[in-house]
């Protein structure tokens, strides 16, 4: 009998793994095999420098994403098998979701697409496992969340419709357009934009407070798809920040261009975290923590601990980072009161804040909300009080580069409104911040492609083939929420009255809001006073 | 290569599976700090952090491969190197 095989270390296999399987062309030109990896300006001189901190290899890759399927669709069961789209705490809950599998399973096949093409494009082959497994990873988040959301989706309005919305919805042209820019860059800026300054930089914002707060808040189904999901991003980031000091070690050169990306990346996906930002504070009616403490643990401090690891390769802080730091007193409810005065053309209904909500606002954010966003919460309700409740008709004004309207502040004056411009061409062109500016300045012949809603409208691109411009009674705005698979009533407008709320209450026979009462009477009331 | 005091994190889901390997991180790092979060638990420690195959398998009663770890793993922070019989974080820069 032979004496058993010795079994080979994690870094036996790996090497074996991904020292072994590339070969050099004889025949075939490298530079026409791998034509993408030149013109970025990045130099590699050693691919087997590239190194996978985890060591996954295939077997053990198959082994643990299985027996993390099962166990995610073990709970997806029991969820569905007992319920559990009643058990959370209440139906504004619910809207956050939408959010959700409206714009961020579109991200996951974006992301899919993404590794697959780098997967093919980086001749390294360390750097070909990771992508190829990567790619499989993205397919499955996306996969996973559908699957997850279906069970809503059997029973509340505004997430049939995801891919179509992804597409064409206003705001959702917001993370559309975030990874259309990566997807379209070389493959070095791709991999930077989102294994680093996503996925490593900020992406810990939208999986663990924001997910613990679905946890809290009841729902089973969909912090089981975020932390198995998140298990996932947690070997991305390392990825990430291999991929940092691999690129940083291979040239000085790359130094100045991977500094530009951190920039570029950290501003784009910051603004993108906005909507994770107004998720946290006003979608969760049961809070964990807020958006501030959030981006100060997450990003003040890992980010920060981050940057101080990387300044050995000369690598600084994001540009504008300073600027987050201000704006997180202020980010979510400048987004909040956007939805709300334009939730007749949102996906999800929008409420005011509950006074228990805005009493926890001044505490979180005793310098700004008091002073800022109270007030304006109190005229709109007294508006909606008197039968006359606030709402904005106008199509707003979009950022260039993040697509969102130009609703932020100035970093130093919560009382005017940030607006940049730059002329390019002849033609004027209008930015949210300085930082968004700065990305145009530099790509100002790939920016002036962005597919912007509003002027889509404008131009009469976003009706329905059967639209007529011509009848008398044509109205663009509705047209255009026709072709955005927006259907007033159904999917925006006012919470209350909304047919969400209205079905959670017949159903659970619990407040639509846990912080208000009934909005309709028990239907054995509703026969008593007929 | 000097160490950094700068803060390195672990994050897991909070389950019965964790409950040994938590016990196993606070054991071989008294400098961390233990978090726990709705289904979540997230220990920080300063520069360095350490989770070691035995110290698992003591409190597991079993074999324990840290690739394991993967299952119930949230996330990291750190520059992570992993081998047969440790998963360690560290900054290695001041």
């Amino acid at each position: 009998m032979n004496p058993p095989t010795k079994k080979l270390s994690l870094k036996e296999n790996y090497a074996l793994l991904t020292r072994g399987l590339g070969w050099e062309p004889s025949y075939e030109k490298h530079e026409d095999i791998f034509p993408h990896v030149q013109f970025e300006g990045i130099k590699i001189h050693d691919w087997d420098r590239w190194e996978d901190p985890f060591r996954l290899t295939m077997d053990a890759y198959w082994k643990y994403q299985g027996e993390k399927e099962r166990k995610l669709y073990a709970i997806i069961d029991a969820f569905q098998q007992n319920n559990g789209h009643l058990n959370v705490s209440d139906a504004r809950y619910l809207q956050a979701l939408k959010l959700f599998i409206n714009g961020v399973i579109g991200l996951e096949y974006s992301a899919h697409r993404g590794f697959n093409m780098i997967g093919r494009e980086f001749p390294g082959v360390g750097a070909r496992i990771a992508a190829q497994m990567q790619a499989i990873d993205e397919l499955r988040h996306a996969q996973t969340q559908t699957h997850a959301l279906s069970h809503y989706n059997r029973y509340f309005a505004g997430m049939a419709e995801f891919p179509h919305q992804f597409d064409r919805t206003w705001y959702l042209s917001i993370p559309k357009s975030f990874f259309e820019d990566a997807i379209s860059a070389g493959p070095f800026e791709y991999i930077v934009a989102i294994c680093f300054s996503f996925e490593y930089v900020l992406t810990n914002l939208v999986f663990m407070p924001w997910m613990s707060g679905a946890a809290y808040n009841g729902d089973m189904s969909t912090v089981s798809f975020g932390f198995s999901a998140q298990s996932d991003e947690a070997r991305h980031m390392t990825l990430g920040i291999e991929v940092i000091k691999f690129l940083l070690e291979q040239d000085p050169a790359n130094v100045p261009i991977v500094q530009r990306w951190i920039d570029k990346w950290f501003w784009r996906g910051y603004r993108l975290l906005t909507l994770v930002a107004a998720m946290m504070d006003y979608m969760l009616p049961k809070r964990v923590m807020a958006w501030s403490e959030a981006w100060d643990i997450y990003f003040e401090q890992n980010g920060g601990a981050l940057f101080a690891d990387l300044a050995r390769y000369g690598i600084r802080m994001p540009k504008y980072a300073d600027v987050t730091v201000k704006e997180k007193h202020h980010a979510s409810h400048q987004l909040w009161c956007t939805f709300y005065q334009f939730r007749h053309a949102a996906g999800f209904p929008v409420w005011l804040p509950s006074e228990e909500e805005m009493d926890w606002f001044s505490a979180k954010y005793p310098d700004t909300f008091d002073r800022y966003y109270r007030p304006r919460y109190e005229a709109w309700r007294a508006m909606d009080a008197a039968g006359t409740p606030f709402v904005n008709a106008t199509l707003p004004l979009l950022c260039q580069t993040c697509q969102w309207p130009l609703l932020f502040t100035e970093p130093d004056d919560p009382t005017t409104v940030c607006h940049r411009e730059e002329t390019y061409l002849g033609e004027k062109f209008h930015f949210c911040s300085d930082g968004c500016r700065d990305i145009f300045r530099h790509e100002p012949e790939k920016f002036v492609h962005a597919h912007l809603p509003v002027h889509q409208i404008y131009q009469g691109h976003y009706f329905r083939p059967e639209a007529d411009p011509t009848a008398p009674d044509f109205n663009p705005l509705v047209e255009a929420l026709r072709y955005m698979g927006i259907e007033p009533g159904v999917d925006g407008g006012d919470f209350r009255g909304h047919i969400d709320a209205v079905n959670w209450e017949q159903w659970s026979h619990r407040p639509a809001s846990l912080h208000e009462p009934m909005q309709t009477p028990p239907a054995d009331e509703q026969r008593k006073t007929a | 290569m000097s160490h950094s005091e700068q803060p390195v994190f672990i994050a897991l889901q909070a389950n019965h599976d964790t409950l040994p390997i938590v016990d196993a991180i606070r054991a071989d790092n008294p400098l961390a700090v233990v978090h726990e979060y709705p289904a979540m638990v997230k220990i920080d420690a300063p520069g360095h952090l350490v989770v070691r195959r035995e110290s698992v398998e003591e409190r597991l009663g079993r074999p324990f491969d840290l690739r394991e770890l993967q299952i119930n793993l949230v996330s990291l922070a750190g520059e992570l190197d992993e081998t047969d019989d440790e998963f360690t974080l560290q900054w290695k820069a001041a």
